[in-house]
């Protein structure tokens, strides 16, 4: 059979073979992708033309669960959002709560309570950036900088006892408090990251090989990046200073010193430079953070929750010993705890940006709605507009560089 | 001069007079309802004034109110002016029959998905909208989730023993 007689036989779609332009599916399973992305590209050569996005491959109806659910059965869920920092989302999760329920957190449960974000903050930036090297055809910064993370995990893994999707905390505090190995691990990570970070950073920064497949591409204009919503490192590096921590302190960040880290272009390079500055960033915060939490003493260095006991699971020895400690831990458990009607929209500065809560309630046990603000499912909106007209290689590293989570994109 | 609250209320108030009513500062965030028809009108004066400056759409979502008839959908805003460091919040009701609200995509290019969102789980109707379809649920899909009459389990399902779980059997 002629080859042109096979043609006939092949149904095309109609305009096909008029088509200028190619159509390639980028994911939604591909390896290059870090996550379940589908993105179907029009590509003529290797520019790319138009994008389009699809979402939802991994939704999972966090927003409709959480209405059947007590307030503490909702933090697991938040782990699952950006599962790279998931003590952030718990952390923005329990203040939130706290701050509909009136909580007064006592300043060493902050102090400790930054010790872990900034920890997050840190492994989920660490992540990021090696995937842009690893995009970039760098693997060796990966697998360096992946034996911190671990060292970050098992600090979690001491505090609450798991270590990717952490459900860590509780409404008030911890759920017991750091142990001395936690303090160890945690003075061995900032004895030894600063070592690490500089040799990640000389790996990178001026490797002429990173910074020719970086710079200049991927980039937004802060303007656009405001008006796509942007938050968080993505939206400092076009060069605009918002970070939650700064404008609206929580969990007494203004008792610390640290600067906000901007970049002037919003490329890849800018991106990747902001988050490195920002790891520099939060190993000052740890180590405020942790020389504060030493000058507590005696009785006041065992305080690690506040006293809230319709919220606060007790000690387990009190439920078997304590008639009150029972009746609570009951009724807790049982979700039998009428939440106080309220409106109450919290935010914090996720590892991607602004990671906000709207909760409210109707006097039920239950949240009448929660809606989260996912900052990657907002800003995920402009990638067309910045990856068209640039080539397929590097829409690849835009990607990672923009830090999307895909379980925080379809929540 | 800081802005404040209060400063935003009469700025505002002067501006659309009485239509804007419920006014409220829960946890510090001025919040207040307007008539749908004014959604745009609203999001485009707190833009443009100079001193006010909500420049920010943190946020847009909705929610549902079975009870309030005619008016069962609340449409959500959360605006930022971020150079005065102030929040508000707004919302617009509108029925669910007929939940027509007007786009703010023109103003904003955060607000695309976050109606497409909107629309997949509540069903609001953005008028103007450039492509509003179903994001994160399936094409397929004929109904709006995230409203009140669809429980999170359909309590009719008969192939499970619920006596186990304290709920339906012998006990109800």
């Amino acid at each position: 059979m002629s080859e042109h007689a096979v043609a006939h036989h092949v149904r095309l779609p109609d305009g096909s073979l008029q088509k200028q332009t190619t159509t390639i599916n980028l994911g939604p399973t591909h390896p290059a992708t870090h996550g379940v992305f589908q993105n179907v590209l029009e590509i003529e050569g290797e520019t790319i033309v138009s994008a389009e996005q699809t979402v939802g491959y991994i939704h999972r109806a966090f927003e409709k669960l959480a209405e059947r659910r007590p307030l503490y059965q909702v933090t697991p869920i938040t782990d699952r959002l950006n599962y790279c920092s998931s003590p952030l989302n718990n952390m923005g999760w329990h203040m939130t709560c706290e701050k509909l329920l009136h909580i007064q957190t006592p300043k060493r449960v902050d102090y400790l309570r930054i010790i872990i974000m900034e920890l997050a903050r840190i492994s989920d930036h660490l992540i990021c950036n090696s995937i842009v090297g690893v995009d970039t055809g760098a693997f060796t910064g990966f697998l360096y900088v992946m034996q911190y993370r671990e060292l970050i995990y098992e600090i979690y893994e001491e505090v609450c006892g798991s270590r990717l999707t952490t459900n860590i905390g509780r409404i008030g505090g911890f759920e017991r408090n750091f142990n001395d190995i936690a303090f160890q691990k945690l003075e061995k990570f900032l004895k030894e990251y600063p070592g690490v970070l500089k040799e990640f950073e000389n790996l990178f920064n001026r490797n002429r090989i990173f910074m020719d497949r970086t710079q200049g591409t991927g980039g937004i204009s802060a303007e656009r990046a405001l008006n796509y919503g942007f938050t968080g490192p993505n939206l400092r590096a076009t060069g605009v200073d918002y970070d939650v921590r700064v404008a609206q302190p929580y969990c007494s960040y203004q008792d610390f010193e640290f600067d906000i880290p901007i970049g002037t272009t919003g490329d890849n390079y800018d991106r990747f430079m902001v988050r490195n500055g920002e790891m520099w960033q939060s190993l000052r915060i740890l180590e405020q953070a942790y020389r504060k939490v030493q000058e507590f003493k005696g009785a006041e260095a065992d305080v690690y929750h506040a006293e809230v006991p319709e919220y606060y699971l007790p000690k387990k020895e009190d439920v078997y010993t304590k008639m009150e400690a029972l009746i609570y831990h009951f009724k807790i458990i049982m979700g039998e705890i009428d939440i106080p009607p309220g409106e109450v929209y919290h935010a914090v500065e996720g590892g991607n940006g602004e990671l906000g809560f709207y909760l409210i309630s109707d006097g039920g046990r239950t949240p009448y709605r929660l809606h989260f603000r996912r900052p990657c499912f907002i800003y995920y909106q402009a990638y067309p507009e910045i990856i068209k007209g640039s080539m397929l290689s590097d829409a690849i590293v835009t990607m990672s560089s923009l830090n999307l989570i895909a379980g925080e994109l379809d929540a | 001069m800081s802005l404040d609250n209060s400063l935003v209320k009469e700025k505002l108030s002067s501006k659309f007079g009485e239509s804007l009513t419920n006014w409220e500062e829960q946890y510090g965030m001025l919040t207040f309802e307007a008539p749908r028809e004014l959604n745009l009108k609203v999001l485009q004066f707190l833009y443009d004034d100079e001193n006010l400056k909500f420049r920010f759409l943190t946020d847009l979502c909705a929610v549902h109110y079975p009870d309030r008839a005619g008016e069962e959908l609340a449409v959500v805003y959360h605006l930022h002016s971020l150079e005065n460091n102030v929040r508000l919040r707004f919302k617009v009701f509108a029925s669910a029959n007929q939940p027509d609200v007007y786009t703010a995509t023109n103003l904003y290019s955060s607000a695309n998905w976050m109606e497409r969102e909107t629309y997949d789980f509540f069903g609001v109707n953005f008028i103007g909208h450039p492509n509003l379809k179903r994001i994160l649920n399936v094409d397929e899909m004929d109904y709006f989730p995230l409203r009140k009459e669809y429980p999170l389990e359909d309590q009719s399902r008969i192939d499970k023993d619920d006596e186990m779980f304290g709920r339906g059997g012998s006990h109800n």
